[in-house]
């Protein structure tokens, strides 16, 4: 039964949606717009007992996880721009000792120390690596306080199912606001086996070992077998391209323009899209959930549709999922783009004014 | 016929690929020994450090986690704090904990974690050729101090053992080191001391081993024992800097008490 | 109802954060689409503090509120920042007890309330900004009062049930000055 919708904060539901999906592990550091989530870790890990580690940085914390992880528990920690890009160290790590891990990056304005206001200015560093080596992580960006509860809950699956770090990529919007949100009953965690997990041999009744060591590492100083290595990585990566792609299509069967944006800038686009049709223009949107796997074939398959004439990618930035939806359009038809900077975010407006302009000539 | 001496069952048997000379093998022997001889070996979980010493998980034959470069400290806390009933050791070098890894070393012992960090402490970076370390002694020749440590230039070597001893959370620090056979004894006991302080749930223990680098400090073997012996001891003098006081038979009562559900007086 | 958009200011402590909570919570009662936003950039600084509300039937776009069709402000420097922010026909909810100055604007309807006069009155400051929200209620019809009630019954903890009729008596004073 669906319960009861409660109106809370963005960074408040991913700390409870943790909670809800099993983790009992929280390490992080503070910064803003994130330290919510700190906040009712700090209490609510207490009471159920859990682990709650306020570490001396975000590299320490990440490594909290790394080690959480490597003894077999699901661990997260979260924090904000700045913050992940020190953690940047132990996420490689975590991609090549193949650890589940939940990190959740309330993203800032930056570069440098920046501002604290909302920005998607993090996203090929969420979606192209961050860290050195080639690797990936999954890469989920929720547009609802709503979904940030389920698609966390959702991380922790997806972690343990492919032994893969998930990265929750939201906005200070998105942390800072309250929203309606409804809690399930029971929650749908998919438990896995870890026999990998480094949490001691173990002892049989006769003294003898349960088992060989165990071993977490990332080092494999041989070069052939660091390629074979490699190549099990982009396999794995392989099959959650096949399997994970998530995104929201509307309106495509008779758009002329289709915006792509994900996250806040979807939420302000969706009521583009309503703007547009009172003046005649039929505007579709293909919002991606994953950034990372990419919905490129949802996108190439609009951009082949006769009656999709131009893309228009709205984002927080200068410009950078815009490299992803270009690939995938692949030349087929223009994209045009629409970004805002430094914490600001677009208006309805704004968005709709590009939407006119790119009906009436193709000229922006 | 009686047995003297075998391997032991902690290492794994993969031969160390330590230069000759070097102490690294001691100490991982002197650990191994001790968690065998503690029954501790199958509820041991240890992490390896980067520097020399950055593939002791292929010896130890515990569970093993390689950790990134000083971050030791922190992976075994989030590896503690899930498995309290195991025993969590670090093994680091001095590049690993006295530089890149001081703020994981401080605020572990600050934190009281409980765990065990196993410094060794050879003056000098080994695996990265002979640089420069937060412990290289005054004077001393590395490839980045060509013309000898020069304080006013480098500043002065790091004494972790008496820095991490002030910090209320570290409740046994002692440095040994591993030159004859009576500090290899007084070395042994220091880490079974320290495993028992963890298993009492007393808080941070820290071994520093001073330990010898023929390689990169350009001496025969036995050159080196004699080195650290008239060099570092000076500036590194042995001893137990915290929770002398705390005897053996206290901590094998502590222990027994905490099996039997009691609770600890620290 | 489409983005029925409200920006609450004032000084930090006041209860303006609080009351765009209970705006949206008895919205919510309602069966609306909600979102609440804080400022928390640098404006912060200086002790100001303010937040947006959206009301919807439809799912909310930004909950960052550039154009407000209501503005109600509890000091001076909120006037000063967010007149200019209220659409055309829009409300702008004056406390006189705390703002010297007048509305300058005369495309908009002003409500002027001497809100701090009514919290002095019940005795704490929070009951000023919550006076306003009566001044909301009755000008816009954006949430009833009966789901204020009730929302504050289900939000509030039962101990701070004994609140509710003081908050109810200020929101009503508040009402009546529409």
């Amino acid at each position: 039964m669906a319960q009861k919708r409660l109106l809370m904060k963005g960074n408040e539901v991913i700390a409870e949606a943790a909670i809800r999906a099993g983790c009992r592990n929280y390490f992080g550091y503070p910064i803003t717009p994130q330290t919510e989530v700190m906040h009712y870790m700090a209490k609510k890990m207490v009471q159920i007992g859990g682990n709650f580690v306020q570490a001396e940085s975000e590299l320490a914390a990440i490594n909290m996880v790394y080690g959480a992880a490597s003894a077999g528990f699901r661990a997260m920690t979260s924090s904000s721009s700045p913050g992940i890009s020190l953690k940047q160290e132990g996420i490689s790590y975590i991609a090549g000792a193949e650890l589940p891990a939940v990190v959740v990056n309330i993203v800032r304005a930056g570069p440098g120390l920046g501002g604290i206001l909302p920005a998607q200015g993090d996203y090929f560093q969420a979606t192209k690596g961050g860290g050195h080596g080639d690797y990936r992580n999954i890469v989920i960006a929720p547009a609802s306080v709503q979904e940030l509860y389920e698609l966390t809950v959702e991380a922790f699956n997806l972690a343990d199912k492919y032994r893969n770090l998930v990265m929750i990529l939201g906005d200070g919007t998105l942390g800072q606001m309250m929203e309606p949100v409804a809690f399930r009953d029971e929650e749908p965690i998919v438990t896995y086996e870890k026999p990998w997990a480094t949490n001691g041999r173990g002892y049989n009744d006769d003294g003898s070992y349960k088992r060989e060591h165990n071993t977490i590492t990332s080092i494999y100083i041989d070069p052939d077998v660091l390629e074979v290595k490699n190549n099990e990585l982009q396999a794995k990566y392989e099959l959650i391209r096949q399997n994970e792609v998530r995104y929201e299509a509307i309106g495509l069967e008779d758009a002329e323009i289709v915006i792509t944006a994900f996250s806040t800038c979807s939420r302000i686009s969706r009521n583009v899209i309503r703007q547009a049709a009172e003046l005649g223009i039929k505007v579709g949107m293909i919002r991606p959930i994953t950034l990372w796997p990419f919905p490129t074939q949802a996108i190439a398959d609009a951009a082949a549709m006769p009656n999709v004439k131009a893309f228009l990618d709205v984002e927080l930035n200068a410009g950078q999922m815009i490299e992803d939806v270009k690939l995938a359009v692949n030349g087929a038809k223009p994209v045009y783009f629409h970004g805002r900077l430094g914490g600001n975010l677009p208006t309805q407006k704004e968005i709709l004014d590009k939407i006119v302009a790119i009906h009436e000539g193709g000229k922006v | 016929m009686a047995i003297v001496f075998e391997k032991t069952e902690g290492l794994t048997g993969k031969p160390f690929h330590y230069c000759p000379g070097c102490t690294h093998g001691i100490a991982h022997r002197l650990i191994a020994e001790s968690m065998v001889e503690m029954g501790i070996l199958g509820t041991t979980v240890g992490v390896a450090s980067v520097g020399c010493s950055y593939n002791s998980y292929e010896y130890f034959n515990c569970d093993m986690v390689q950790a990134a470069h000083g971050r030791a400290p922190a992976v075994a806390t989030g590896i503690k704090r899930t498995l309290k009933d195991k025993t969590v050791f670090t093994y680091q070098g001095d590049g690993d904990l006295a530089s890149i890894g001081c703020a994981e070393i401080v605020h572990a012992a600050a934190r009281g974690e409980k765990i065990c960090v196993f410094f060794i402490n050879n003056a000098v970076y080994g695996m990265t050729s002979g640089q420069m370390a937060p412990t290289t002694l005054l004077g001393q020749v590395t490839t980045t101090s060509p013309f000898g440590r020069d304080a006013s230039y480098q500043g002065y070597p790091i004494n972790v053992a008496e820095l991490l001893s002030n910090l209320t959370g570290a409740a046994y620090v002692e440095r040994v080191c591993m030159t004859d056979f009576k500090n290899i004894n007084n070395a042994k006991k220091a880490i079974k001391k320290a495993f028992k302080v963890q298993q009492a749930g007393l808080g941070f223990a820290f071994v520093e081993f001073l330990s010898t680098c023929p390689t990169n400090w350009g001496k025969a073997p036995l050159d080196a024992m004699d080195w650290l012996k008239e060099k570092m001891i000076p500036q590194y003098p042995l001893g137990c800097f915290k929770g002398e006081d705390i005897t053996v038979q206290a901590l094998d009562e502590m222990i027994a008490a905490k099996a039997a559900g009691e609770e600890v007086k620290a | 109802m489409i983005d029925f958009s409200i920006i609450l200011a004032g000084f930090g402590g006041q209860g303006i954060l609080s009351a765009g909570k209970f705006a949206a919570e008895a919205a919510l009662y309602e069966g609306k689409e909600v979102s609440w936003f804080p400022s928390y950039g640098p404006e912060m600084r200086g002790g100001t503090a303010n937040c947006s509300v959206v009301i919807s039937d439809e799912p909310i776009g930004s909950p960052v509120v550039n154009d407000a069709d209501v503005v109600i402000c509890c000091n001076q420097p909120s006037m000063e920042k967010f007149e200019a922010s209220i659409k055309p026909g829009g409300y702008l909810i004056v406390d006189t007890g705390m703002i010297k100055i007048k509305a300058t604007r005369t495309d908009i309807n002003v409500i002027e309330l001497d809100a701090s006069g009514i919290a002095d009155e019940f005795g704490a400051m929070a009951y000023g900004p919550i006076s306003m929200l009566g001044c909301l209620s009755k000008a816009t019809g954006c949430f009833s009062r009966e789901s204020f009630e009730k929302s504050l019954y289900e939000v509030l903890p039962e101990r701070r049930h004994k609140m509710i009729p003081g908050n109810l008596a200020a929101f009503d004073k508040g009402a009546a000055a529409v």
